[in-house]
């Protein structure tokens, strides 16, 4: 009551997170800058994050994001998968309304930017999906101090502690050289798990052709034409898959126990993700050989980059954001689980992709 | 230990069944004794220990781990050894070598662990204590256990040291063993390897078959040195000691009405009731003393004669009669609700025993008098069982009766309407035909084709999906647990959903996804692991429930319980507001089964 009786002063408020960011219905909304950031549904102005479906979607009226982003996303709709379009260079503060913002690596896959909102020196930062893993193909994740971090929680459990990509490599190398008759089908997300694994693989000193699904080529051959050495890639001939002896072949996620893949010689069945940490969710997709090579930040990283942002207060999409949630609660952190829903299915992606 | 842990790894995700068992017979080759006795004893349940209680497991975890957050990754992973071996602190990540790669030197002394007879209860291993460390070794590698070590210390070590044990050997143990060793002491080891598979793999060693090995089963102890000798040829059969030996039973194939009935012809089929109860054997013997010996055995082997000290004291007879335990109360067969009660009590007292008198309908006869009968076609076998019970004369055996039939039509006749062919009121208990081959023998196992079950229409209900809970196991962080509710009067007026079962299966892997999205992005609110759904007369999923019968509740709000429930329809199409009322069950309930035709479509909601 004390505070009511001061006289009304028409002094400026200080700006508050909300009014860089809220949620609505379409996902992220910038009130001050009057933009989406990876909206699920058609929006007047959308700053994208980066190329998985579940962020990037069609048929925006303006888009901004890297110029990387934005070929992706031309390569996967077409030429006219928005209105206009603007190429954000990273580290370059573009004014957007009345807002600043700049897009900084996220280390995810080709192209993939955090994007960091500022007005009255208050910084929000959605980083969208992020890993601090290592990565042939794509910027390593920077750090950039924030207010208010927006964060995923894809793999947002204690359980979830991503082995050496390496190490994973070489148990698919090994099982070849132990199956040398077995073609080895590896499911991967058609952008960027794919790539990283080829990238991965011919890191190991593996420089036989890497075969793969129809799905995969046009994202593959995107990523050669940005400068990222994959090698020999070639598509694979319906009429060839039984004489495909010891082959290593890439396909999406959803083909590997389709028909398709039982035409290989005696397939070993292989899946590069960060799900396969857990022996149930390996066994429900009929994974015999799982390889844990994820492209989003275990648990470890998540906590390490919460505290290395120095947020105050911390937001989280999608995930496990219960656990993550309640960590930042121990660290004396603020945060709240957002809820979004649409986020989270690069599985479906890719069974549209091979469609 | 580690090699057994990753034999359980390379198990859980090969699906062929030849691989598996080349897996396995590659390890019993390859491994010494005690430690692939206790392996194998591990997989066909025969170890006995004091089993480490979840609970245990959960403390040591949470002496490490904030509770909340291992709360939360057991409530996704689905599975408290799993759980336990990705969280627990302070080891390198790095998963084991695949197989044929050398361990490096110093990382894991497997090869000094492996051979060793087991040191009875080493102490539990204290870093920079005890032995020095082995020169090279700055930080001497923590010592990773045999399993026979790890049988042997549960086996003698006393309860309040046993936390120290296993902590100590998570921290000695790789992810892959922290996960192995969890599953085996808390009795849990279901790795998809079956006791038969086990066992055909050990008999392979030496060109038996799985029965071979299944008859010299019962009688051995772990770890099984004498089964490998015989095996491997470097001695002689074991000789078997049981007098009643279980005999692994033969089993039927449900059959397809659309495909299966025109390739068979009824004049080589003889039809019995299926019955509602439990599979049992009932097996009497001599032991070298002269004294009778009574046993009784479930389906899969195990002895559970103490359960039922009434009908162990009908086992006069030497010899193996098969058949089906059953409540009898004044000569008629009381439903499985009420033998259900009888099986959940953990005292058999002399209450029990009056209220819920144990029978036996027995529809073979294995061995009688020394003789084995199963090699007999079940012409055969059916008019030596006749006798033998007509001889036996005790109230307690009695012969499961033939359903007379002459075309396919008359046994569905007889299937839709059991007391209309001399079933009377034991119809009640009566879950279907059973249809036997009369030339076959008994075979163990699944044989296909010899016998048929055709089980009788469930019921159907719809209802309305209230809460998702997320399944374990192969549907871990899926939701695929299901709580459905009826529609029922409000006191003031006006209708509500009132939950009356659970439901997780009847759907396949492709609903399940679709399932599990619908859960998703309509929940409504969170309790733990368990969600709301949005559900209403106009908003929410119908899901058509077939279930075997209902029973009265206290547990349940609806005052109701159905037996097995399974969504067999998931009804994507249907208003929730025309999903069924309560009184469709309440009527199954008061009316009895029989009043109710079994796959009559009940009534609709208005």
């Amino acid at each position: 009551m004390g505070e009511r009786a001061a006289p009304y002063i028409a002094a400026p408020m200080p700006i508050r997170a909300s009014d860089l960011l809220t949620l609505t219905r379409e996902g992220l909304y910038c009130p001050l800058g009057r933009f989406h950031v990876d909206p699920t549904w058609p929006v007047e102005r959308a700053l994208i994050t980066h190329g998985h479906a579940d962020h990037a979607r069609s048929g925006h009226r303006a888009v901004l994001a890297t110029p990387e982003t934005l070929r992706i996303m031309a390569v996967r709709y077409g030429e006219d998968f928005c209105g206009t379009r603007q190429e954000a260079r990273l580290g370059e503060t573009i004014r957007v309304g009345d807002v600043a913002v700049r897009f900084a690596p996220a280390g995810h896959v080709l192209g993939s930017a955090q994007i960091a909102i500022e007005a009255e020196g208050v910084r929000v930062v959605v980083s969208g999906d992020y890993k601090r893993a290592y990565d042939p193909t794509c910027l390593p994740f920077e750090v950039v101090p924030c207010d208010v971090f927006i964060t995923e929680a894809t793999f947002g459990l204690p359980v979830f502690r991503m082995p050496d990509t390496r190490d994973e490599i070489r148990k698919l190398l090994d099982s070849v050289a132990l199956f040398p008759e077995r073609a080895h089908i590896v499911g991967a997300y058609a952008l960027g798990k794919a790539q990283r694994v080829m990238a991965l693989l011919r890191e190991a000193g593996y420089d036989r052709p890497i075969y793969l699904h129809g799905a995969m080529e046009k994202l593959t051959e995107l990523y050669k034409r940005e400068g990222i050495p994959l090698g020999e890639t070639p598509k694979v001939v319906a009429a060839e898959r039984p004489k495909l002896h010891g082959a290593v072949v890439l396909c999406p996620p959803s083909t590997i126990q389709d028909l398709w893949s039982r035409k290989f010689p005696d397939p070993v069945t292989s899946f590069a993700s960060g799900w396969m940490r857990v022996r149930a969710r390996a066994r429900q997709k009929g994974v015999e050989l799982p390889l844990v090579i994820s492209d989003h930040s275990d648990w470890p990283d998540l906590c390490r980059t919460i505290r290395e942002t120095g947020a105050g207060e911390v937001w989280v999409t999608h995930g496990q954001e219960d656990a993550l949630v309640h960590w930042c609660g121990t660290q004396g952190i603020k945060a709240r689980p957002l809820h979004m829903l649409g986020y989270g299915d690069e599985e479906v992606e890719s069974a549209e992709a091979a469609a | 230990m580690n090699d057994f842990a990753h034999l359980l790894d390379r198990l859980a995700y090969e699906p062929r069944r030849n691989a598996k068992l080349r897996l396995l017979q590659d390890y019993f080759a390859h491994t010494p004794d005690p430690e692939r006795g206790f392996a194998l004893a591990a997989m066909t349940g025969g170890l006995t220990f004091r089993e480490a209680k979840p609970a245990m497991i959960r403390g040591l975890v949470e002496a490490r781990i904030d509770p909340v957050l291992f709360a939360l990754s057991h409530n996704y992973v689905g599975d408290l050894a799993e759980t336990t071996a990705l969280i627990w602190p302070g080891s390198a990540t790095r998963s084991p070598p695949p197989c044929g790669e050398e361990l490096e030197v110093g990382v894991v002394p497997l090869a000094s662990a492996q051979g060793q007879p087991a040191t009875p209860t080493p102490a539990p291993p204290h870093k920079g204590e005890g032995s020095p460390a082995p020169i090279g070794h700055n930080n001497p590698p923590p010592h990773v256990p045999t399993l026979a070590e790890v049988v042997e210390t549960l086996a003698t070590t006393k309860k309040a040291e046993l936390p120290a044990h296993i902590a100590g050997w998570l921290d000695a143990l790789d992810e892959t063993g922290r996960w192995a060793l969890l599953k085996l002491i808390t009795g849990a080891l279901r790795v998809g390897v079956s006791a038969r598979l086990a066992k055909s793999a050990v008999g392979a060693l030496g060109g038996h078959d799985a029965d071979a090995v299944e008859e010299v089963w019962h009688g051995l102890t772990p770890p099984y040195e004498g089964l490998f000798a015989w095996v491997e040829g470097r001695a002689a059969r074991p000789e078997t000691l049981n007098p009643a030996p279980f005999r692994p039973p033969m089993l039927s194939h449900p059959i397809e009405e659309e495909s299966d009935f025109e390739k068979l012809e009824p004049e080589a089929f003889s039809a019995e009731w299926k019955w509602d109860g439990i599979r049992v054997q009932l097996v009497g013997g001599r032991d070298r003393a002269g004294e009778q010996v009574a046993r009784i055995y479930s389906r899969t082997g195990e002895d559970i004669s103490h359960a039922f000290p009434d009908l162990a004291e009908a086992v006069t007879f030497e010899g193996a009669l098969d058949g089906e335990l059953l409540i009898l109360r004044e000569g008629r067969v009381q439903s499985f609700n009420v033998l259900q009660q009888r099986l959940n009590r953990k005292a058999v007292t002399a209450k029990l025993l009056e209220e819920f008198p144990a029978h036996v309908r027995a529809y073979d006869l294995l061995t009688a008098g020394g003789e084995d009968l199963r090699p007999l076609a079940y012409e055969a076998r059916r008019q030596r069982l006749e006798a033998f019970v007509g001889n036996l004369d005790h109230a307690r055996i009695d012969l499961s009766p033939l359903v007379p039939f002459a075309t396919w039509d008359d046994l569905a006749a007889a299937r839709a309407d059991p007391a209309s062919v001399g079933a009377g009121e034991d119809a009640d208990a009566i879950e279907g035909v059973m249809l036997k081959r009369l030339s076959s023998p008994y075979l163990p196992g699944r044989p296909k084709g010899p016998w048929w079950k055709w089980k009788r229409e469930p019921h159907i209900v719809d209802a309305v999906m209230m809460y998702a809970q997320r399944g374990h196991g192969k549907r871990s962080s899926y939701y695929s647990d299901y709580t459905f509710g009826v529609w029922r009067d409000r006191p003031e007026g006006g209708a509500e959903l009132v939950p009356v079962g659970k439901a997780y299966h009847g759907f396949t892997d492709a609903e399940l996804m679709k399932l599990d999205r619908f859960v998703r992005n309509h929940t409504t609110k969170r309790f733990g692991p368990v969600r709301e759904v949005e559900y209403g007369s106009e908003k929410g999923l119908v899901l058509e429930i077939a279930f075997e019968g209902v029973q009265r509740s206290t547990r349940h709000k609806s005052g109701v319980a159905m037996r097995f429930p399974r969504v067999s329809r998931i009804r994507w199409d249907k208003p929730p507001g025309e999903a069924d009322r309560i009184e469709a069950l309440e009527r199954i309930l008061a009316r009895g089964e029989r009043e109710v035709a079994p796959g009559a479509a009940l009534e609709g909601g208005e």
